[in-house]
């Protein structure tokens, strides 16, 4: 990863978050190139969450900077829906439109965003939703669907436009043990074909598996990041390894 | 949580903020010249017409405003307080009928079908047709112990109608609350109608209230349907004082009763809805 002269996708620097007193994110600094996939850990309430919705402008920061492709889009001039067509977002609860079947779900912003026709986008959709073995739920409601299911129609809601970066937000904290897998091979066939990502994950071994680096959150710092080698095997920081200790099946 | 670190916002977010403040100020201004122009194109648009000087002197004029003012205050009073009377029985009815129309006690059946019966007809009788219904022919039948009032069976004619209206929005609320909700009550054992009082109702009542304040600021108005039964009301009082002067202005004066009487209602709503959204959706995506 070294030697290379390039543009990082995202570069945050000193990033500070508040809802009123509470400060949930402190002095966060965070740099993702190209193909990275970034896996935040840490217990609820660390800030992960939030970290990702700030990258995608969904909060308005309370300090720091935030640059996306070498541009800083933390700044108020900046539209921040132009920044989100090049950002994907997936959500711990799906957060599918229930009245739109799934193959709706995932054209509609392709078609008024865009600018796809109908007929190109839902062929592109079909084509993706059978690719992630939904092919027979495409005309279905989502709450007809599993909640394995469900993550994978939004998985390709948000990749379907091909953004630049792909935030997963706890994409499989509600879901079944059983139906994780199904959306964890998504996610890492993704990883390989070098789509750049954030996620924030509970699921260590993926994490271990698919990381180029992994940040550990603790009340809105990151205390530790690097290699998952590194920070997921011999952690230098106590509050990591207590955190491992915790997580972790010994 | 992380020791209380010194923060100091960074010159960058200084800027940011001034950045902000600018925008803010922008907003206020373009809000502010859009309101002007609009306010003022159509105050320009009324002011400037050819026949503004008679319509202002038969609907604005003062001394007739200040003439008629008391009687229309007396009058404005028997609205308020037909409205005062009817809004809390209407609430009540109109909750009861929606829940005996979800209900699925088979004791309930024949009521429920009496509750469909009923709304469908009421709500398509006019209510101007219902309150002369019910303030001339109801006494005219001479039923003893009935009181013969027409104010009494003119305020029971808003009831009947409003209630029917009203019960079909409580019952859009009730069925807008995810089966979830009676699911995990039932989980919890809890009996159909315990999940209904305890979950369900109270649920679909706070997502009906912005609805249901249409229909109450629609009563309001509805109150001076009942000068047409001769009831001394604001619009009745007024309509006597403008036949025998040849002047319309008690009218506006009606007009600007009725507004003064809605906006608080409505502000009051929307500070309720406020606060329930504060309290519970806090900090939820």
């Amino acid at each position: 990863m070294t030697g290379q002269v390039t543009t990082p996708v995202i570069e945050v620097r000193g990033l500070r978050k508040t809802y009123g007193d509470r400060v949930v994110l402190d002095d966060v600094s965070l740099s993702v190139e190209a193909g990275d996939v970034v896996c935040l850990i840490g217990s609820s309430g660390s800030g992960k969450s939030t970290l990702l919705r700030c990258l995608d402008l969904l909060e308005e920061i309370d300090d720091g900077v935030i640059g996306f492709d070498g541009r800083e889009i933390s700044d108020p001039l900046v539209d921040p829906r132009e920044v989100r067509r090049s950002i994907g977002m997936v959500f711990q609860a799906y957060n599918l439109f229930p009245h739109l079947s799934v193959l709706a779900n995932c054209t509609l912003a392709p078609r008024k965003v865009h600018g796809l026709g109908k007929a190109e986008a839902e062929a592109r959709a079909r084509e993706l939703l059978e690719r992630f073995g939904l092919g027979e739920h495409v005309e279905q409601h989502p709450d007809r669907l599993s909640g394995g299911q469900q993550q994978r129609a939004a998985l390709v809601r948000a990749l379907f436009t091909s953004p630049r970066l792909l935030l997963l937000d706890e994409i499989t904290a509600a879901l079944d043990p059983e139906l994780v897998g199904e959306v964890l091979d998504i996610v890492r066939e993704l990883a390989h074909g070098g789509t750049t990502m954030v996620l924030a994950t509970h699921e260590m071994a993926f994490a271990r598996e698919v990381a180029t680096k992994v940040c550990f959150l603790d009340g809105g710092r990151i205390i530790e990041s690097g290699p998952p080698e590194q920070v997921l095997v011999a952690p230098e920081q106590p509050r990591t390894r207590e955190f491992l200790r915790r997580v972790l099946p010994q | 949580m992380s020791s209380p670190a010194p923060w100091a916002p960074s010159p960058r977010e200084l800027e940011r903020r001034r950045t902000r403040t600018r925008q803010r100020r922008n907003r206020v201004l373009i809000a502010t010249t859009a309101t002007v122009v609009v306010i003022g194109g159509l105050a320009a648009a009324v002011v400037l017409s050819p026949g503004w000087p008679r319509v202002r002197e038969s609907f604005f004029d003062g001394f007739h405003a200040r003439k008629s003012l008391p009687a229309i205050v007396d009058g404005f009073w028997i609205n308020v307080k037909m409205f005062l009377i009817a809004e809390p029985l209407i609430l009540v009815i109109g909750l009861a009928i929606a829940v005996t129309r979800v209900a699925r006690s088979p004791w309930l059946v024949p009521l429920r079908g009496l509750a469909v019966v009923y709304t469908d007809v009421v709500r398509g009788v006019p209510t101007l047709l219902l309150v002369f219904l019910f303030a001339f022919g109801i006494p005219a039948l001479e039923l003893q112990g009935l009181p013969d009032g027409a104010f009494f069976w003119a305020t029971a004619a808003l009831v009947v109608s409003y209630s029917a209206y009203v019960a079909e929005v409580f019952r859009s609320g009730i069925e807008s609350v995810h089966p979830s909700q009676v699911l995990s009550a039932q989980a919890l054992a809890l009996t159909r109608g315990q999940a209904l009082r305890h979950v369900v109702v109270p649920q679909a009542v706070r997502r009906v209230v912005p609805p249901l304040l249409n229909d109450f600021v629609s009563l309001q108005k509805d109150t001076a349907l009942v000068a047409s039964v001769s009831i001394f009301d604001a619009l009745f009082t007024a309509r006597d004082y403008a036949n025998y002067n040849f002047n319309y202005t008690p009218y506006v004066v009606v007009a600007c009763f009725f507004v003064a009487m809605t906006v608080p209602l409505a502000r009051l709503c929307d500070w309720l809805a406020a606060r329930v959204a504060r309290r519970e959706r806090a900090g939820a995506l």
